[in-house]
């Protein structure tokens, strides 16, 4: 496996010795995701380094090469009944836990469990010199030297080409039931926060066309205490209800040219957006699709009035700015952060924003 | 780097805008900060500050900047490697005086707070309504908030609950520029970079955090817990694996040797089994129903693993007196001992019988006693080396053992510190866990915040001439680890 992170070194030397932009690309699952790269680049692909290094299911580890599917990992992890609690989205077969960790998207169970980043314990990666360097490590607690390993989570490519991964797992819940109940937005809103600071159980919420679909995991007695507390019709096919918000596969999300994703304070009263909203994580996701197109800079101060941001999350055009801006001062700290990591400019250039 | 000012005209500048009691510059007024909780360095600073605002705090960054005077922050002064020892030539910087609660919100369950309230203030004000914060580092009486966040502190539950790192949402922090950011948000994520993680951990050498906001957690209905004892250690790391092999996340998992369970047993009688090779304590918490099935699995698991004895806490008063031994574990080694040196590795939890018997083994090729706690959820060991610093050399042979402790942790594919931080203490070991390359990444993420070093210079991350000569040494002198190499 070696001969391959030397051939993918060589690239980035190459690349960088001629100052030509890379494009790292695997499954191509999460392409329509981030702005543009900026100038004609070569592909970068490490689809090829795959497969679990490591797994002890009972130190509640695994490390993964990033070419390894997504798919793959999972059902690995299952087949000892553990998983990946913070639910990334694949978005296609192809995904690969590369690719969904430098996204570093989370799904229905964040609000619970935690984001991706919560969950990698150490990176391997080579950085934009070639350089082979491994930080964080396979233990739970570890303060030595800076935590690289959260911060190359999500920054999508641009400080450095992600090798190895190694993650938390967490036991499968004994039992996971879901609920629905009729409801109007702004009490979803209320009661999605309030439910939050009891021990409910609550692993995952969706308000949307004015039904709370709610679910519960645990033990089989904390699942049934919680749902006589809470009320709410057991539904059948709750399962395939979560995937298809995790992978976007609800009508809802196809139901618009353009969707936006709003993370704001989870008690943000509902936005004034025309159309439809669906919202998670107890009241901090709220996704608008739209067909009427509105001004970026409206939905960022939108956001910011919530305390949180806007992401142009699908439907982007050429030249449109997907993430929200940055206060200046953080600017200048992510520009300092690229150039040292990658000081010829060459990894996924312009991904998230210009210069970085 | 040479200050470009004296200590007289920078006291004259800081008392323009703080009080003369806020900025301290005579020798016996900067005893008290001359050492944090690692009491075997100490070094008196140039000056003291002591503000009360952000605006002060900024003030202060902006003054020692222009002077190119080393700055480092220190908050309650409970760390344990050395984080906020002061730099001869530099301001130390007590946070301390900047502890007001600034808002509870029950509702969001957040509360922003300045850095030097304590951890424990935190889950005492959240309490009233029915929340707490999560991460209790066993100093969490003492301990501020602020430098939980520079040490990315853990304790006893942070298995199930998380370290620092995932109880914080939002930071606003000075830089060297004395710019003031927001990293962070009242969101669950932000855009960009992850600075909120790379803050986290980093000892002060990035900005001056002067407010966090944190996540409050609901308090768990019921918690109850199982004390085993087991006449093997193996057969205790065992029985840890087959509780999380069963699918359990217990709450708290805790383990002790007989000579920890000894020391503390005669300070607190917890009624711990004295002849047990160790003690495991094991919580389970949640809703009543609940806790009651796990509970009697972890005691099923536990009898099924080799367990001598097993007792389940009746009630929240023999809860409470379980975890008082173990969490009683360093005071009670400063009883058994006139010194003790705390370790801080962590390793994967299937090597803790190896690296325990290399610890022994160590113990005896020293002469020197050590007692050892084991955050066993997370594979965080604590080895207490008991010495007497009044014995000629002994602290030398401690520090030894300890950086021999370490290397076993590296080699076991585990870290060499795991809530406790780097600082003074074991930067040499940093040489050991990283690479040249590794190492230059943490410099250039120093430099993308502080470009010129002020910020606690010379901790948490080694120079890579340091290392060049400490690795040198290590080859030629075997044994002569710490040889004496320039501290400061």
């Amino acid at each position: 496996m070696q001969y391959i992170i030397d051939q993918l070194a060589d690239s980035i030397r190459a690349a960088a010795g001629h100052k030509v932009p890379l494009c790292i690309r695997s499954g191509g699952s999460k392409d329509f995701y981030g702005n543009r790269i900026v100038g004609q680049a070569d592909v970068l692909d490490p689809t090829a380094y795959a497969g679990i290094v490591d797994y002890e299911p009972t130190e509640l580890v695994v490390t993964a090469r990033a070419g390894t599917h997504l798919a793959d990992l999972e059902a690995e992890l299952n087949k000892h009944g553990q998983m990946l609690a913070f639910e990334p989205p694949h978005f296609g077969a192809a995904a690969t836990l590369g690719g969904s960790v430098a996204v570093g998207l989370s799904g229905p169970r964040r609000a619970s469990a935690g984001a991706a980043r919560d969950f990698v314990l150490g990176v391997r990666m080579l950085d934009g010199r070639g350089d082979d360097l491994r930080f964080g490590g396979q233990v739970m607690k570890n303060v030595a030297g800076y935590d690289v390993s959260r911060l190359m989570t999500g920054s999508m490519g641009t400080l450095g080409l992600l090798l190895e991964v190694s993650l938390k797992v967490l036991p499968l819940p004994a039992m996971e039931i879901t609920l629905r109940m009729p409801m109007k937005e702004s009490d979803a809103i209320h009661r999605m926060n309030l439910w939050a600071g009891k021990p409910l159980s609550i692993s995952a919420t969706c308000f949307y066309d004015d039904e709370l679909t709610l679910r519960l995991s645990g033990a089989e007695p904390a699942v049934r205490a919680a749902h006589a507390k809470l009320g709410g019709e057991e539904i059948d096919d709750g399962a395939d209800f979560w995937k298809s918000v995790r992978e976007q596969t609800h009508p809802f999300f196809q139901s618009g040219k353009t969707l936006w994703r709003l993370s704001i304070k989870s008690t943000a009263l509902p936005l004034p957006l025309p159309g439809k909203q669906l919202i998670e994580w107890g009241g901090a996701l709220r996704w608008w699709a739209s067909d009427a197109g509105m001004d970026a800079e409206a939905l960022h101060i939108m956001a910011k009035a919530a305390s949180g941001h806007a992401t142009l999350f699908r439907g982007q055009e050429v030249d449109a700015t997907v993430f929200h801006p940055l206060a200046p001062g953080m600017m200048r700290i992510h520009r300092r952060l690229k150039e040292k990591f990658d000081p010829m400019g060459i990894l996924n250039p312009g991904r998230m924003y210009p210069q970085s | 780097m040479n200050p470009v000012i004296n200590s007289s005209e920078l006291v004259a500048k800081l008392r323009t805008f703080l009080p003369s009691e806020a900025v301290l510059h005579e020798t016996e007024d900067l005893r008290p900060y001359e050492c944090d909780g690692l009491s075997a360095y100490r070094q008196a600073p140039m000056i003291v500050a002591l503000p009360q605002t952000e605006d002060e705090v900024a003030e202060i960054i902006r003054i020692c900047h222009a002077a190119k005077t080393p700055v480092v922050a220190r908050g309650a002064g409970t760390g344990l490697s050395g984080g906020a020892l002061p730099h001869a030539e530099g301001v130390l910087l007590s946070l301390a005086k900047l502890k007001r609660i600034l808002e509870m919100d029950p509702a969001a369950r957040t509360a922003r707070v300045q850095p030097g309230v304590r951890n424990l203030a935190i889950s005492e004000a959240a309490a009233p309504y029915g929340l707490y914060y999560a991460p209790d580092p066993s100093s969490q009486i003492a301990c501020s908030i602020g430098g939980n966040v520079a040490e990315n502190s853990g304790g006893v539950h942070c298995l199930k609950y998380g370290l620092t790192v995932h109880n914080i949402l939002k930071l606003r922090v000075v830089t060297i520029d004395a710019e003031i950011l927001e990293i962070g948000g009242e969101s669950l994520d932000s855009p960009g970079y992850d600075l909120l993680a790379l803050m986290t951990g980093s000892e002060g050498m990035l900005g001056i955090v002067t407010e966090v906001t944190v996540k409050l957690t609901p308090r768990p209905e019921k918690a109850q817990v199982v004390m085993a004892a087991f006449d093997d250690i193996r057969k205790a790391g065992d029985a840890v694996a087959n509780v999380i092999g069963a699918g359990i996340i217990p709450a708290g998992m805790e383990m002790m040797d007989k000579i920890t369970t000894r020391a503390v047993e005669e300070y607190v009688h917890a009624g711990y089994n004295l002849d047990a090779a160790a003690i495991l304590l094991c919580e389970s918490d949640g809703a009543a129903e609940e806790v009651a099935e796990e509970i009697q699995r972890i005691d099923e698991i536990m009898n099924m693993s080799g367990a001598t004895e097993t007792r389940t806490s009746r009630d929240e008063a023999e809860r409470l007196r379980f975890w008082a031994g173990r969490k009683a574990a360093f005071p009670a080694a400063g009883r058994i001992s006139p010194d003790y040196y705390c370790m801080d590795g962590t390793i994967p939890r299937k090597s803790l019988a190896s690296v325990l018997s290399g610890i022994e083994a160590l113990s005896a090729e020293y002469g020197l006693r050590c007692m050892n706690v084991f955050h066993a959820g997370d594979g965080n060991l604590h080895p207490l080396i008991l010495y007497d610093a009044n014995r000629p050399g002994e602290l030398k042979m401690t520090e030894e053992f300890g950086a021999k402790i370490l290397q076993m942790c590296i080699q076991a594919g585990g870290t060499i510190t795991g809530e406790h931080g780097v600082g003074i203490e074991k930067i040499n070991e940093m040489c050991s866990q990283f690479k040249t390359g590794e190492l230059e990444i943490f410099h250039a993420v120093k430099a993308a915040f502080d470009p010129d070093g002020l910020l606690n210079p010379g901790k948490a991350v080694p120079t890579l001439r340091r290392c060049a000569e400490h690795g040198a040494m290590h080859v030629h002198q075997g044994k002569e680890k710490f040889a004496e190499l320039p501290r400061f």
